[in-house]
């Protein structure tokens, strides 16, 4: 099999997600020290540094590819800086795969970190009239819940979820969770547990809704043929062994936008030419992966969601094609998806055990794929594991999907 | 002195207290319906330049979801003093093929929703200061046995 359109995945680290209260910049350049000790490469060989860019700390988080390049101390690396909201980690991976799939570069570093307010993510400062963002808040008072929380309901309508099913959710994930040392939560969490914590925005909890955190992660990625000579000897980790980016989705939804997204105030017009798209976006993003790396869901052996709540995870069960539309519940049910099933989900914990970091978190989902498929992810190992997907959505409209294999 | 009634936000609504309407706008080549229109936010790739007509969206649709805000939302939101928890409705329109958000009318029981139900655009108060109340667009039932609606 040809690897001429993959680049390697050398190294992966993280710095530990919880409430630390500390600089961003602390936990990207942790992650990238870690990354960089993974891969056995020294920073000044870094030609390219691609860096996932944070809204919520001032201009470093800005520029956060030269802000971490300058904390590791300049090298006269090429630098790019990306946003994407949730899906500004896979924007700077393409950014450095592209570079070095066009031959610009052999080894690049990918970095996303940050640190988040307490509660509600909510807009930045200032009236701003034609904002959406802001416009939702102002107007409406939809916050994030509130839209994940019309999902939820629907699917309760539509395919007969429960609120149990929600529970079971997390239940799943926190136990993946506890047994990730990266994890912010690491404790077994039960059904009653979470049936008695507060409603945010009904039918979803406290528990069912994930939190925002403190955290970094980083990627050394690298031509397969640096990948090759650098390892050398290495048989374990050489050759085919060596951990893979094989696709990596960035595209936007396609006319007419059928299921209200955040920050919108309604869905796009079926109405017109057009009509109907044959898929939703969520889909369209995973299609979009599996075609490039020509595999379909049934190649994947575990897969990365974004479960900003629990409800969410079900949806991408079926957006992703682990199940038909409508059979996410009976796929949890049957324990496919947690840890010893046919298709575990979500095994380093997902935002349920993690809170979400929103510039690390896409990158963070990658680091876990790459550990898993390389059999380094300890007690929450994926027996086997060789291919697996990373997917979520960032606002506005940006997708974000990684499929990994070794 | 009674207060003074402004949107709270300019041309998303007409302001006909017993029968307002969303102000949008139709693609002239496609046929496509926008709204909001002031944030130009979405176009149909097939004529993303197309002429535009302003139209008023159908004040009636079917519940697609919703659910009640339990805590209180960070600014811009301007919260009443005690919060009191309020909800947000998605509702489809037909003749469009959007579905639209919007709060649910106050003083209606969110508990007495049900799905597919139909729901009617209704004016109602977001907030208010000393002279002003900030006036907004929201959905409330329709009461049994109503009939109107469809696109103009």
């Amino acid at each position: 099999m040809s690897d001429r359109e993959d680049v390697a995945i050398l190294g992966a680290g993280m710095h530990p997600w919880g409430k630390w209260g500390r600089n961003f910049v602390e936990y990207g350049v942790a992650a990238a020290q870690a990354a960089l000790t993974d891969a056995g490469i020294e920073w000044p060989e870094v030609q390219f540094v691609s860096g996932a860019d944070t809204m919520r700390n001032g201009y470093p988080g800005y520029v956060a590819g030269a802000t971490f390049a300058q904390a590791l101390g300049w090298t006269g690396a090429q630098v790019a800086s990306s946003y994407a909201a949730c899906a500004s980690g896979v924007t700077a991976i393409a950014a450095a795969r592209a570079q070095i799939l066009a031959g610009l570069c052999d080894v690049a570093l990918v970095v996303g970190a940050d640190t988040t307010p307490k509660g509600f993510l909510a807009p930045n400062s200032g009236v701003r009239g034609d904002d959406p963002d802001w416009l939702r808040f102002r107007l409406l008072g939809a916050t994030n819940p509130t839209y994940f929380a019309l999902y939820a309901r629907h699917r309760m309508e539509a395919y007969g979820a429960t609120t149990d099913d929600f529970a079971a959710v997390k239940v799943k994930n926190a136990r993946h969770g506890l047994l990730n040392p990266n994890a912010r939560y690491r404790k077994e969490v039960t059904l009653d547990e979470v049936k008695a914590s507060p409603i945010v925005a009904d039918p979803l909890r406290l528990l069912d809704i994930c939190a925002t955190s403190d955290g970094g992660a980083a990627l050394v990625l690298t031509s397969m043929d640096f990948a090759r000579r650098h390892l050398g000897a290495d048989a374990g980790r050489s050759g085919s062994g060596v951990a893979r980016i094989r696709a990596v989705s960035t595209v936007t939804p396609t006319y007419p936008q059928t299921i209200i997204e955040l920050p919108g105030f309604a869905t796009d017009s079926t109405a017109g030419i057009g009509g109907r798209p044959e898929l939703t976006f969520k889909q369209s993003i995973a299609r979009r992966a599996y075609e490039e790396a020509g595999l379909g869901p049934d190649d994947l052996d575990t897969a990365e969601v974004y479960d900003l709540s629990t409800a969410m995870e079900l949806d991408w069960y079926e957006q992703i094609g682990l199940c038909s539309v409508g059979d996410a519940e009976a796929l949890l049910r049957s324990g496919a998806t947690a840890l010893g099933g046919r298709i575990p989900v979500n095994p380093s914990g997902g935002l349920g055990s993690f809170g979400e970091a929103v510039p690390a978190q896409a990158i963070a989902q990658v680091c876990e794929l790459t550990w898993q498929v390389r059999g380094q992810a300890g007690d929450r190992q994926v027996d086997g594991a060789r291919t697996a997907m990373s997917i979520n959505q960032g606002l506005f409209g940006h997708g974000s999907a990684v499929i990994v294999s070794r | 002195m009674p207060k003074t009634r402004v949107p709270a936000v300019e041309g998303w609504f007409t302001t006909d207290e017993s029968a307002p309407e969303l102000i949008g706008a139709r693609g002239t080549v496609t046929g496509s319906y926008f709204w909001p229109v002031a944030l130009a936010s979405s176009a149909n790739p097939t004529a993303p330049t197309e002429p535009r007509e302003a139209v008023r969206l159908s004040r009636r649709g079917t519940l697609w979801s919703w659910t009640t805000n339990e805590y209180k939302p960070p600014e811009p939101y301007v919260s009443s003093d005690p919060f009191v928890p309020y909800t947000v409705c998605a509702v489809e329109l037909a003749a469009e093929g959007m579905t639209v958000l919007g709060q649910l009318a106050r003083g209606v029981d969110p508990h007495s929703l049900r799905f597919g139900q139909e729901m009617e655009l209704a004016l109602g108060v977001l907030y208010e200061d000393d002279a002003h109340e900030y006036t907004v667009w929201s959905w409330k039932p329709v009461a049994d046995g109503g009939q109107e609606g469809g696109a103009r």
